[in-house]
């Protein structure tokens, strides 16, 4: 029941702050952020839950359409706790960072960010995989509804790119479904969509793959992984500061989440078989993408574009497939979506004081800016994996799992590191330091960060310090299920990853993580 | 001889038929523009009830040439409820028509009297007779405006057009009955698939006459290659007469299509479901390309239409695969979904307008969403549905047909409509994009103020709304009576 009160608030705050508006223009921001607190209150006491329920916290289970064996079936174990809490915890930085930059039709826009709040946490809990679709669609909508509407200069090509992209993904998704739920019913003589029973199901392989192949399109396209990652910079630049929060610190883990859940579990041979590719994807769109950064004279895109870099880390991670590499994949899942929302609300919060997002008309901002200087300057560095925050631990227990698997890829990937710590010096030398020009703005349009934002920031700074000095509490939420997920692929994995003999001289024992 | 147990079944027909007639003598005695909607849209309402009163213990063979079993009473409910619906937003759409307006309401009973007839129909004489009921009155639907001053569109243009096509097509439809009339020496469905050698033509003929009568019905399908004829006709008709031909004249004729298809066994022979598949492929593609670079709304769902005839297409294909296991459940919520979305949507569309005022540009629409915001999302609801997209009847519709797709492996057809739905999202986001946009400064075609006459259609909307978001969350329902009806096909 918990899970369905976690969904229901956000989709019933929605509807009470769209209405609300008629009555006073700060009503929907207020409502948005006491649903945002309360969802939160709720995801605490999810925290509370016992765990010991083979692995599920909570769990919700009923017939919707029985015609095709699809339940109404949320659970949520140790991994879907975390990303809910993350999606929780960046859904109030949401609220905060559109609190002074909405005013136009202000109800519309919260009930859609609280829409697409509610989206993601059904895809965090859904079960079934009809169900864990419809969620996955539901929470496109009211993103394009905030792209194209509050978007800026060039939205309507950003907000359909978005969508065309993510929704024909989806749609290849569908058909490896509904082909999964069909290959059930010959096997097992009913169709089921539940996720328990696909995992029982044995499918040979060049099938195996294909449908393989339609889940991993739809997941590469949110992650986004290279070839499919050509709308993340569109949709980010001309999205409002919360809808790149929310797309940059929640919809990109939905594609990681799909993965680590589904896409491995459900094709332990095929996921096997493509691994060497998708680590090679990982490395070559870690490099590439932070190459691209460089030439991007846009604050947002080069963010954007560091972000697919940064995901690169992840699915490296994911598809290593050993405890330390997905350990690694989550917690560059959980300290990305912090760090990069936040550097995405620093863009956001400097275009909305100075109306542009070209760098090359910044400079020397750190004199009158201070405060956001030394804010940009953190989440930097802790983006460009610092020891003792968030990013670090992840990336580095991701390359530490991956080098076990795919040496070549690891050590390409472990160049990204490098190039991240360029790029992010790069930025802020560009903004903050060297000369000030004033050629495009007045000088008293450039305030320094209030006391709320700087509440918001240090919040996400807490976050970061915490997961970089004591991430143990994350590692232990996700460690049963990352052991039961290794242990149901395990036959394949011993027979067909194969482990090469130098790794395993030199790195002899593999077990017990940090 | 004709019992009385041989009518019963037949009341649905009988109360449209009888309640035109009424009409007819009404206007006779008495114009009255709301009394012969009222009638008209009581006769439809009482033969839905009476239909769906009878829904689960009628399956009789009224004379050879209708058969009402739980199928055709299904779909007769939801003709009736169409037209119904299209009767009530057709009473402001006409308000202020600077003609005689009554007998608009003749001609829609009229015309749901034919599409009863070809939904029940299981002989090559009532197709005939329930076609061509059906064109002729949409013909005069067409051309209603005619003598209008004020009309916008072009209705003499759509009638004629459609009147030349459709008989076009009913010669081929004519022209393979009787070569199917040659092979099996019966107007009723039989199967064609085994024939005795000693009597009749050689297979050939047989394809011939299949592929002949399949025009024909491609024709009145609007799929392409025989699409031309949709975009002029559905701009230059009235909105009513569009919504009707889109709606009702569609599904009748899909249905009709299904029965034909299953009772003679046409997909047994190689070539039909090759011609049927490469139509499919082409209706997607043609509809939704011509679709993206349209400017009126009314053109767009004409094109829409045809990808959306290509998709159903797609389950129709694989009822031959599957042995019909999922596909005819799949093409008969297809249908249903269809109609509530594209009636929604030309609901919309002729509540707005009027016959002296059509609001059928994509521009006009530019705000509406802050204009009226309840009307706009309920039109964007429309509008997503057509693309296809969760909580709505659309998404579950194409769900049925993705699995239709996948249960009989057609994989090339499956990547067509992944496509073409692609496609399709650039000219569905668009509309939603321009309601969405800020009020422009100086609003040219300003909306026409609701008066009291429009309050009915905005309950038909409101309606067709919940429904299409109903299905759409919680289709089970509708998932099993489609499903127990279908064991009849």
């Amino acid at each position: 029941m918990i899970l369905l009160a976690l969904i229901s608030i956000l989709f019933v705050g929605g509807l009470i702050a769209w209405a609300s508006e008629s009555v006073d223009a700060n009503f929907p921001r207020v409502i948005a952020l006491i649903t945002v607190i309360v969802e939160l209150a709720v995801v605490c006491l999810l925290l509370l839950q016992d765990s010991s329920a083979g692995g599920w916290v909570a769990s919700v289970n009923a017939a919707w359409i029985p015609r095709f064996g699809i339940s109404f079936y949320l659970a949520a174990d140790g991994l879907s706790v975390l990303m809910i809490a993350l999606t929780a915890f960046l859904g109030l930085i949401a609220v905060g960072s559109a609190w002074s930059e909405i005013h136009e039709r202000a109800g519309f826009f919260y009930f859609n960010l609280l829409w697409t709040l509610a989206g993601v946490i059904g895809v965090f809990t859904a079960l079934d995989l009809f169900l864990f679709f419809f969620f996955w669609e539901i929470m496109l909508i009211p993103m394009y509804f905030i792209i194209a509407i509050w978007g800026h200069e060039n939205k309507n090509y950003a907000a359909m790119k978005f969508f065309i992209f993510t929704q024909v993904s989806g749609m290849l998704m569908l058909i490896a479904i509904v082909t999964m739920a069909y290959l059930h019913f010959i096997e097992f003589g009913y169709l089921s969509f539940k996720y328990q029973d696909l995992l029982n199901l044995s499918v040979a392989n060049p099938l195996q793959f294909w449908i393989m192949l339609g889940f991993f399109i739809g997941f590469a396209t949110k992650l986004p992984s290279v070839p499919f990652h050509a709308w993340l910079p569109d949709a980010h630049s001309q999205a409002p500061t919360a809808g790149s929060v929310i797309l940059a610190g929640v919809l990109l883990k939905t594609g990681a989440y799909g993965l680590i859940r589904f896409a491995i579990p459900l094709f332990p041979e095929a996921s096997a078989q493509f691994a060497p590719f998708a680590m090679g994807v990982a490395a070559f769109s870690i490099l590439y993408c932070a190459k691209v950064a460089f030439a991007q004279s846009d604050i947002k895109r080069l963010i954007a574009y560091t972000s697919v870099s940064h995901m690169g880390f992840v699915t490296l991670g994911i598809y290593a497939w050993n405890e330390q590499a997905l350990q690694g994949a989550i917690m560059t899942m959980l300290a990305h979506g912090l760090s990069a929302a936040a550097l995405f609300m620093l863009a956001g919060g400097l275009q909305h004081r100075i109306h542009t997002r070209n760098m090359n008309e910044m400079g020397g901002f750190w004199i009158h800016a201070p405060r956001m200087a030394v804010v940009t300057m953190f989440f930097s560095i802790a983006a460009l994996g610092m020891p003792g925050l968030g990013n670090f631990v992840g990336e580095f227990l991701a390359l530490l799992g991956a080098f076990q698997v795919n040496v070549l890829a690891t050590v390409a990937s472990a160049f990204g590191l490098i190039l991240a710590s360029v790029y992010s010096l790069w930025v802020i030398q560009k903004i903050f330091q060297g000369g000030y020009s004033d050629a495009h703005f007045e000088v008293s349009k450039l305030r320094d960060l209030d006391h709320r934002e700087m509440t918001y920031y240090a919040l996400m700074m807490v976050g970061l310090i915490w997961m970089g000095l004591y991430p143990q509490p994350f590692l232990d939420l996700a460690e049963p299920v990352l052991t039961s997920l290794l242990a149901g692929t395990q036959s394949v994995a011993a027979t067909l990853i194969p482990t090469s003999t130098f790794t395993s001289t030199l790195i002899p024992t593999t077990g017990a993580g940090l | 001889m004709i019992s009385f147990d041989d009518l019963l079944p037949l009341l649905p027909l009988l109360i449209v038929s009888l309640s035109v007639v009424v009409t007819m003598i009404m206007i006779g005695i008495r114009r009255s523009f709301i009394v012969s909607g009222a009638l008209t849209i009581l006769g439809l309402l009482l033969a839905a009830c009476v239909a769906m009163v009878m829904l689960s213990w009628t399956n009789q063979q009224v004379t050879p040439l209708l058969i009402i079993d739980q199928y055709s009473l299904l779909f007769t409910i939801i003709t009736c409820v169409a037209s119904m619906f299209i009767a009530v937003f057709s009473f402001p759409y006409f308000f202020r028509l600077d003609d005689q307006k009554e007998e608009f309401y003749l001609l829609i009973g009229l015309a749901t009297v034919g599409a009863i007839v070809m939904v029940s129909s299981n002989h090559f004489i009532s197709t005939v007779l329930g076609l061509e009921t059906l064109s002729m009155s949409l013909y005069g639907m067409i051309a209603y405006p005619l003598h209008s001053k004020d009309s916008v569109n072009y209705p003499l243009e759509a009638s004629v057009k459609y009147l030349i096509l459709s008989a076009c097509a009913s010669c081929f439809i004519l022209f393979g009955m009787a070569l199917v009339y040659a092979q099996t020496g019966t107007l009723s469905f039989t199967s064609l698939a085994v024939l005795d050698p000693e009597f009749g033509l050689s297979e050939g003929y047989t394809v011939v006459a299949l592929l002949l009568i399949s025009t024909g019905m491609a024709f009145k399908l609007s799929l392409a290659p025989f699409h031309l004829w949709t975009p002029d006709v559905y701009e230059g008709s009235p909105l009513p007469a569009t919504a009707y031909l889109a709606t009702v004249g569609k599904m009748a004729m899909a249905v009709l299509l299904l029965r034909f298809l299953t009772s003679t066994e046409a997909l047994s022979f190689g070539a039909i479901p090759v011609v049927f598949s490469l139509i499919a492929i082409a209706s997607i593609i043609v509809g939704n390309l011509l679709a993206l670079r349209q400017e009126n709304l009314k053109r767009i769902l004409a094109y829409s239409s045809i990808a959306h005839m290509g998709y159903l297409l797609i389950a129709v294909v694989s009822s031959n695969v599957s042995g019909g296991g999922i596909s005819v459940e799949a093409i008969s919520f297809y249908l249903i979904a269809y109609v509530v979305m594209s009636l929604g949507a030309f609901a919309i569309l002729s509540t707005l307008s009027s016959s002296e005022n059509e609001i059928d540009q994509v521009g006009d629409y530019q705000g509406l969403f802050w204009r009226s915001p309840w009307l706009a999302t309920m039109l964007i609801a429309m509008v997503l549905s057509l693309a296809g997209i969760p909580l709505t009847v659309g998404f579950i519709g194409k769900f049925y047909i993705f699995f239709a797709g996948v249960e009989s492996s057609l994989w090339v057809l499956l990547a067509a409509l992944v496509i073409g739905s692609g496609i399709g999202l650039y000219y569905y986001l668009r509309i939603v994009y321009i309601i969405l946009q800020p009020l422009k400064a100086k609003q040219q075609t300003s909306f026409p103020i609701a008066g009291i006459e429009s309050l009915s259609s905005y309950f038909v909307i409101a309606l067709l709304f919940l429904l299409l978001i109903l299905l759409g969350v919680y289709p089970s329902p509708l998932v099993s009576l489609v499903k127990s009806a279908s064991d009849f096909i």
